[in-house]
Order: structure tokens, then sequence, then C-alpha cells
């Protein structure tokens, strides 16, 4: 796998360096015209991808680059002017908006689509809500049967995406953490790792000892979706696109977009592009939250 | 002249072919050398063989992957080898022509079917009816993984183990005959003893396609990186070294810790199977000389 992209890249540097070749005349700066450079989360890297797409038929000579790497690299990439758009599962910090500005940057957020993730059983399970902190203590391995949680006498599964999928990280830091970051609790050992999405919800459509969690985009109607509450005075919320968008779903975050304030038109362009009803179609798809433009009209 | 100089080139292409799996063995181990143990420079060895697998926190213990790849493996075997070497006595004993024809083919079928296949399979149909009929937690086990690698390692299994008992000369089954022995008797004392090196030959192929299985596994296992705490471990889940290198290496920073302990278990899994080829051909060495002992 390595190998392969070490081929590709030098492909793609080969490619490059020819068709530098005959106009290089001392600058080195591409166009800034008709070539993005996109970089950052691994969590959007896929949605930025489809979006990098599905723009080349929209505006085909826009030449849009994605490349992951997280949100610190994505942001640093930005604040060192080397990317025109940072993208970022997570706000930017003060620290790196004052590094920004050290180099001359005005970094600009833009909210492009929301991530969140529903926790979900079988529909035989008779459990309908649960709380944040019942939840994490599931995935800690402090309660093992779903009679605890005043459900029915069986063995509780726990079903996880594997340690490199973004939503692990982040069930990982907002539930099983509780949004705590002095907590250094984790999985617990006997949490089955499954290498998909599509596995988790057949393994929770199918038995009903398990507990699952998956992008709200992912989930489909042969599993049962829980209420969840930060905290059990409040009231417990079903995920869906309303709730997410309205701040009443706790498992939910927006993931943003960084350009710097004196951005070129093209990338102006493309941001107001990512925010129309077509490209947020790209967003469900992928098993995101769209965000809803108010002038929608819903 | 022409042909001559045909034939030195012809010559060389082969011996160069020859010596290139060798150049390749070297290479492939040099690499994993290069990049597998910084590893045990970067973890300490106490961590390294700890007892918790869970590397975005900086977790590297092995043994749960060491002790998932291994039970899987022997499962994988316990169901493979009988059915495996049944099957080959029958087909080369027993089986009359037209079943032979038949079953042959269907074999080699099972051989050809993609491992994503039968993981498939296994997810969809094999895992929900484990855990309804043995009415375990979760149909995910180290036991699903271990009947879907059976599964995978048994044409392997039969068909070296077939050449083998064809190739155990007509006499010595005349002779057994010959001194009162039935059917049974001559299969079970003559004929399997008799090729006992190509048998065994067949069995270790059949732990090296399981051992170094992967999708199948990663499918149905569950992956969870548990040591066991009793013996119905078989029927829970657990996380292989195959499946672990699989689904992290994509996505691992080159050069971080974890990148190194991933191909540091790559190191691990070569050294067992390079133990299970010596201890392999040192059986097989042996039971040829006791063979030759006997014949001279």
């Amino acid at each position: 796998m390595k190998f392969a992209a070490r081929i590709i890249a030098l492909v793609t540097l080969l490619t490059l360096l020819t068709a530098c070749a005959p106009t290089s005349n001392g600058s080195t700066e591409p166009p800034a015209s008709t070539y993005i450079q996109n970089k950052g989360s691994d969590t959007i890297v896929n949605l930025a991808l489809a979006w990098a797409e599905a723009y080349q038929s929209v505006l085909p000579e826009v030449r849009i680059s994605v490349t992951g790497g997280g949100s610190g690299t994505g942001l640093t990439a930005l604040l060192s002017g080397t990317v025109d758009i940072a993208n970022a599962s997570r706000k930017i910090k003060d620290e790196e908006i004052e590094a920004a500005q050290a180099n001359g940057i005005e970094p600009v957020e833009h909210v492009i689509a929301r991530d969140a993730i529903a926790v979900i059983v079988n529909p035989e399970n008779p459990i309908d809500q649960l709380s944040l902190e019942d939840i994490a203590r599931i995935y800690r391995g402090e309660v093992s049967n779903w009679s605890e949680l005043g459900g029915e006498d069986r063995p509780i599964v726990k079903l996880s995406r594997e340690t490199n999928s973004g939503t692990h990280v982040y069930f990982l830091e907002e539930v099983v953490r509780l949004g705590d970051p002095e907590n250094t609790e984790i999985f617990s050992a006997d949490t089955l790792l499954l290498p998909s999405s599509e596995g988790i919800i057949s393994e929770v459509a199918d038995n009903p000892n398990a507990i699952g969690y998956d992008g709200l985009g992912y989930v489909t109607a042969e599993v049962k979706m829980l209420a969840v509450t930060a905290s059990p005075d409040q009231p417990y919320v079903l995920p869906s696109v309303e709730t997410v968008n309205n701040g009443q779903y706790p498992i939910s975050r927006d993931l943003y977009m960084y350009t710097r304030a004196d951005a070129p038109q093209t990338v102006l362009d493309y941001l107001a592009w990512i925010v129309s009803p077509e490209a947020q179609k790209i967003v469900t798809r992928l098993g995101f939250v769209p965000i809803l433009v108010k002038t929608a009209g819903k | 002249m022409e042909m001559v100089k045909g034939e030195r080139w012809i010559t060389w292409i082969i011996r160069i072919s020859g010596y290139s799996s060798i150049l390749f063995v070297s290479l492939i181990l040099i690499f994993l050398a290069r990049e597998g143990l910084p590893a045990l420079g970067k973890v300490p060895l106490g961590d390294l063989f700890g007892t918790r697998w869970y590397p975005i926190e900086s977790y590297f213990g092995i043994w749960p992957l060491i002790y998932g790849s291994v039970l899987v493996t022997v499962g994988a075997l316990l169901i493979g080898i009988p059915f495996g070497i049944g099957t080959a006595v029958y087909l080369s004993e027993l089986a009359p022509a037209w079943i032979k024809n038949i079953l042959k083919p269907v074999i080699e079928i099972l051989a050809g079917l993609p491992s994503v296949v039968l993981g498939f399979l296994g997810i969809q149909l094999v895992a929900p009816s484990f855990r309804e009929f043995l009415n375990l937690p979760t149909g995910l086990t180290a036991f699903t993984g271990a009947v879907l690698l059976g599964f995978i390692a048994i044409p392997t299994i039969v068909s070296i183990s077939e050449d083998a008992l064809n190739t155990v000369p007509a006499m010595y089954r005349q002779g057994a005959m010959a001194l009162g022995a039935n059917h049974w008797q001559t299969i079970w004392g003559v004929t399997v003893p008799a090729a006992r090196s190509g048998l065994l030959t067949a069995v270790m192929l059949g732990v090296g396609r399981a051992i170094g299985e992967t999708m199948a596994v990663m499918m149905v296992t569950g992956n969870a990186p548990v040591l066991p705490s009793s013996w119905n471990a078989l029927f829970l889940p657990a996380r292989t070294m195959t499946a672990t290198i699989a689904s992290e290496m994509g996505e691992v920073a080159t050069g971080s810790d974890h990148y190194h302990v991933l191909f540091f278990i790559g190191i691990v899994l070569f050294l067992i199977s390079l133990a299970v080829n010596l201890t392999a051909s040192s059986l097989a060495l042996r039971s040829k000389k006791r063979a030759e002992r006997l014949l001279s």
C-alpha cells in the first residue's frame, strides 16, 4: 500500500515536473486562479475528495488537490501559507490564530457539514434511551449486562469502528471520556473493532446483545437509534438532521474549512458551492449531516 | 552454433529466476528488519510484550495479537487436518472413479474462492447461526474465524495429501493385503505412514495458508485484542496479527512508533512461519531417513 502510494507520488511528481517545464520562468507559484490546495482532517478527507470530484463537472478549469494528515496538519499548512483551504474537525486554537496573524494571515472559519454519531441497538432491545454516562460505562467495560440498565438479562456486546477511524477517536473523546481532556480511560479490551460501518450495522441488526455507534448518515432502518442525553435531568434526544443542526443532540460536532481572509475568488466560489444544496447531498451520502441553509425554506 | 547460444541464454534466464527468489526473500527480510527493529528501541520491551493493544494511546502490547493468531490457526488446523486428510484418503484410496471426477473439480473450485467471499458468507450466515446454536453473546469469534480458515486450508491440504498418497507404490498396498490386512488396516497401517512426509508438507502448507490469511479473519473474528482468561476463549472474539497489520497500516504515519511496531509484528509473523517451515522440513527429513534405513 505504501509502495503504491510512493509510485503514485512519484508519477504525480513527474507529471508536475513535465507540466511545469515549458512555462517555468522563475516564478514557482501555480496560477492561483485555477489551482486550489486543500489539506487537513482525515475525518473530512473523503468528503473533500467527493466535493473536489463533483466540482470538476461544475467548473472543469479549477483543479483541487485534496490531502489528509489531520486537522492540525491542515491548519499549520494554512497559517504558513502553503494551502488555500484547511479542513478541520475542530475549531482553530487561539495559538494557531496568533501564529497565522504573525504570518500576516487572517483565518476565516466556514462550517461545511456536521458530524453526528448515532448509538444503535437491535430493534428487539427494549432500551430506547441512555445517558452519555451510561454509554461510557458500557464501553469502558463497567457494565456488562443489559439488565443493569433496565433491559433484558443479556450480555452486552460492544461494537466499535477500528482505531484508525475518525469516528472512533471522536467517540473516545466525547463519549468514553465524556469530553474531559484529562480523562485517560480507553475502550474496554473486549470491544469488537469492526473494519467497516456496514459490519457494525449488520451485526447490530442481527444480534440482540449488541450496541454500536456509527455516523448518522450510515444508519439504516434495520437497527434502532437510541435517544441520548448529556445529563439525565435533560430531555433525551434522538439524532436527526434537525436535532443535530439546532444543537440538541449531544454527540455531534461541526466540521470546518478555514481559509485566509484575502482568499482568491475561486476559493470563495468553491466554498459557496460547498454549502449549496447540490453539494450538501454528497454530505448525506458520505454519512455526515448536511448543514441546513436558512434560505432553503423547509 | 545458434542453438548453443540460445540454450545458454535460456540457462541464464532460468538460473536468474531461481536466484531471484533468494534475492526477494532477503530483500523482504532486510526491509522488515529495517522498518521493524527500531520498534525495540522506541517502545520499552515491557510495553511491547504487554497485554493491552490500543495503539492510538501508545499501548503496544502484542501478546493479545500473537495469542489471537495462534488460537485461530490452531482451531483452523483442528478442523482442516481431519477433514483435509480424510478427504484425500477417500479420494485416493476409496472413492469410485465417478465420485472422484465430481469431487476433485469441486475442491478446486473451493480453493479458488476469494477469501473475501468466504468472509462475507461468514459474516452473513456462519456467525449468526453459531451465535444462535451455541448460544454465544456474539457470533464474531475466534471459532468462526477458525472454521472459515479451516475451509480455506482444506483444498490445499487435500490436493497435496492426495498427491502424496498417490505416490505410495502400489506394491506397498498389495504387500499389506497379501499379509491379510483389510482395506482399513492397509490405509491406516501402511499407506498413510508411507506418505507421511507428503502429508506433513500438506499440513504445513495448510498452516501457512491459515496463519497468513487476513481478509476472512478480519471480517469474522470481531478483532477484539483480548488475552484468554478461560478455556472458552475460542468462543470469544480475538484479534489476529494479520488483521491488525491490514487494518492499521493504511492510516499510520510513516516512521511513527505505531508504524515500527506494525512492522515488528510482521517480523514476529515471519519468525513463526519460519519456525513452522523448519520444523516441517526437519520432520520430513527425519522420516525420509527412517524410510531409507528400512529399505536398505
